[in-house]
């Protein structure tokens, strides 16, 4: 099974490994390294698709153009390095939550992870070749939809599976964020999907929904691929490893369980925000907008209840650089919910839709809060898995700082040049004529995309520290449990 | 209530998580199929051509939507800038839409007829010979390719199976109004009386051959241009919205 997490662990001498007897911690151990493969990969594409725009005559030949390469850094950081970091710290999470092994077997997880992640290196081969559907972050062609489709509910099946044998009697929240994120996810995928093929040797479809229906749909997917893969089911993460690497109790029950239903019911009205003053039906938009506003008050309260369980231990921030990447994952995630519901009002998005401003509000929760968690909560998992410690905690420190610079650069490039845009666009001059040009708008934006790029190699830089930090820790793992063992024998008390 | 008793079985938990994710769904999308107002008939509103459908398919296929939108939003600005703001008719027949959500490059919604075929070919072969400070990259590619027609009932059968109304004349005429279109010789009435308003002739100034430019700059060549907002019958077809 997993013959990636097995070769690697049995090269260096998987017998001396701790492997808690049921658990499947294999495919964990799996999915946990196709997550620092992905990341590498998509954070890579990301800067070099942030060169394409900054020095257009990167683009070269016909497969390897901005448009084509574009879904390659979404899916590649979305579905392959937050794909791949869920499935590894829901399988992980929900199988000590519940103190039993996954329902269905170690045959059925394998399937689940070389079928997803073939699915991710199909999908990314299938871009550059220029099979796409032409829906963003739903770009995957009608036969990789329906592979994915199946390997989706075989995860979905083995997650409530194994929450049906549970042996605790609660379902701890974290399982309650990430079955929402599971099922939901289901059912986004197929209605979204929904597509006649010209004929079952073709890679080519077109979408049963057309105009403005096809608008609302896609939105309604792509708003809600934000709110249950990218927020639900890291909420979910940040519901176990937070507490576990503060060595705190969740702050507040209570308010877990008012901001998780106020959460799932009002994130899927969110998606017409996306599509303020177009020619979807206007009561559409104002409910998008409204339900917006009101997303405010359960996204903070996820963010309290992530930060306050730090009471009492806050002197950790200082020493412990895993639980900082935990925690400003958390105060990002509070930024960019705070200012994602401004954009949705209809006044501030006729500034700001089709500017950069988006693509920088994006990237904060993208990389300030996904990253961050992700990045935070294989810290704390894989020296578990591996039963050893991590190789080095001064390397997470610098990971850090690299990320935060990363960030800052990318997002305040994003805010002044998509602003900029927006303001552009707007100006009449003292005759009553359009004062600029669009080209005078494309000529600006020069400076920033190259500080956004360089934004995303702070990042990318911070990446390469982490994945060298992770298979250092897996290629290390089995001497220092060794030597660990050794000192413990020595010190061990006489009798 | 006692919620402890969600947290204490799973199906419970399914099944409620289930039904409070759908109800924003519904409401907001089962009604966009009903009601009328979604979408009003205009005159003026008809299929693509195959060689516009055709070209359609290369520019979703480039990704060309990552940085252009079509969709004119009503503000005196873009009206100026771009023509008339859109309207739900003009992409009833996009299976799926295409309006985008940056504008790194501008707004294409209106783009058919404002520049000519020679323009829209030296710009995408070679972008910045006409606009100096574009960061758009070259698609002299295009050119070289002859386009694959081979499949053509099949796309025209898929589209109308997903709603698009192309009939039996249309779908077995097919490949005489591309190549009229394409070529601006043989069975052009006959292609103007199924599609009025099509423009004609050879778009990427090679006669010999029908390429993906071709099909491509008579894609961008029909955006935007097929309702006409100059007479007053049309926009009082708008919808109020």
């Amino acid at each position: 099974m997993s013959a990636a997490a097995t070769s690697l662990a049995s090269a260096h001498g998987a017998d001396d490994r701790q492997t808690i007897i049921g658990y499947n911690e294999d495919v964990v151990r799996a999915f946990s390294i196709a997550t620092v493969l992905w990341a590498l990969f998509g954070l890579a594409v990301g800067v070099w698709v942030a060169l394409l725009l900054a020095f257009p005559g990167m683009n070269v030949g016909e497969f390897l153009t901005f448009g084509r390469l574009r879904p390659v850094h979404t899916s590649g950081v979305i579905l392959g390095f937050g794909g791949n970091a869920l499935l590894a710290t829901s399988l992980y999470v929900v199988q000590r939550t519940c103190r039993t092994g996954l329902w269905g077997g170690p045959k059925l997880a394998s399937f689940l992870f070389w079928g997803y992640n073939a699915f991710l290196v199909a999908a990314m081969v299938s871009y550059p070749l220029g099979l796409t559907q032409s829906q963003e972050y739903a770009e995957p062609e009608w036969f990789l939809d329906i592979w994915l489709t199946v390997v989706w509910l075989t995860y979905l099946a083995i997650f409530v599976g194994t929450l049906a044998i549970r042996r605790e009697p609660h379902i701890y929240v974290a399982n309650w964020f990430f079955l929402a994120f599971i099922l939901t996810v289901s059912v986004l995928q197929v209605v979204n999907n929904a597509a006649v093929p010209i004929s079952w040797t073709s890679t080519k479809s077109y979408s049963a929904y057309s105009g403005v229906q096809s608008a609302m749909i896609q939105w309604w997917y792509g708003h809600n691929m934000v709110g249950f893969w990218l927020t639900a089911g890291f909420i979910g993460m940040m519901y176990y490893f937070v507490p576990k690497q503060a060595d705190r109790p969740i702050y507040s029950y209570r308010l877990s369980i008012v901001h998780f239903w106020a959460l799932v019911f009002l994130y899927i009205w969110a998606g017409p925000h996306h599509l303020h003053y177009t020619a979807l039906p206007d009561w559409t938009q104002t409910l998008g907008a409204a339900f917006s506003i009101m997303l405010w008050m359960p996204s903070w309260g996820g963010m309290i209840n992530g930060i306050m369980t730090l009471s009492g231990a806050w002197s950790k921030l200082r020493t412990d650089p895993i639980l900082r990447f935990l925690v400003v994952a958390v105060a990002f995630y509070g930024m960019s919910t705070f200012e994602g519901p401004l954009m949705a009002l209809k006044p501030v998005n006729a500034l700001s839709h089709y500017t950069d401003w988006t693509v920088g509000h994006v990237h904060s929760g993208a990389l300030g809060w996904v990253a961050l968690m992700a990045f935070g909560s294989l810290y704390h998992m894989v020296p578990k898995l591996w039963s050893t410690r991590l190789w080095s905690i001064k390397l997470v420190e610098v990971h850090f700082w690299l990320a935060s610079i990363g960030i800052v650069l990318y997002i305040t490039s994003m805010w002044v040049s998509g602003i900029t845009q927006g303001l552009m666009w707007k100006a009449y001059d003292e005759f009553g004529f359009l004062q600029y040009s669009f080209t005078d708008s494309v000529a600006m934006l020069h400076p920033y995309y190259v500080v956004r790029a360089l934004g995303g190699m702070f990042f990318l830089a911070g990446g390469i520290l982490f994945a060298i930090n992770i298979f250092m820790t897996i290629f290390d793992a089995p001497a220092r449990r060794r030597s660990d063992a050794g000192l413990r024998a020595q010190l061990a008390p006489a009798e | 209530m006692n919620h402890s008793l969600i947290e204490k079985s799973a199906a419970l938990l399914f099944m409620l998580t289930f039904i409070v994710i759908s109800i924003g769904g519904l409401v907001q999308i089962v009604p966009l199929f009903k009601i009328d107002t979604t979408v009003t008939k205009v005159e003026g509103m008809r299929p693509y051509t195959p060689l516009e459908q055709l070209g359609r398919n290369i520019y979703t296929r480039e990704g060309c939507y990552t940085c252009h939108s079509q969709m004119i939003r009503p503000f005196r600005d873009e009206v100026e800038r771009y023509g008339h703001y859109s309207i739900p008719a003009e992409s009833m027949y996009d299976h799926p839409f295409l309006w985008g959500s940056k504008r790194t490059g501008p707004d294409l919604a209106r783009v058919g007829g404002k520049y000519s075929n020679a323009w829209q070919l030296a710009h995408l072969i070679h972008p910045q010979s006409v606009v100096p400070v574009s960061i758009m990259p070259s698609y002299a590619f295009l050119k070289d390719k002859p386009l694959y027609v081979d499949d053509l009932n099949l796309h025209m059968s898929a589209l109308k199976t997903v709603g698009v109304p192309y009939d039996d004349e249309m779908i077995a005429s097919a490949h005489a109004d591309l190549e009229a279109q394409a070529t601006g010789q043989g069975a052009t009435e006959a292609l103007l009386k199924r599609y009025p308003k099509a423009k004609l002739g050879d778009f990427d100034g090679d006669p010999s051959r029908i390429t993906e430019m071709d099909a491509l700059i008579a894609y961008l060549q029909v955006l935007g241009t097929l309702v006409d907002f100059s007479e007053p019958d049309a926009s009082s077809a708008t919808p109020s919205k």
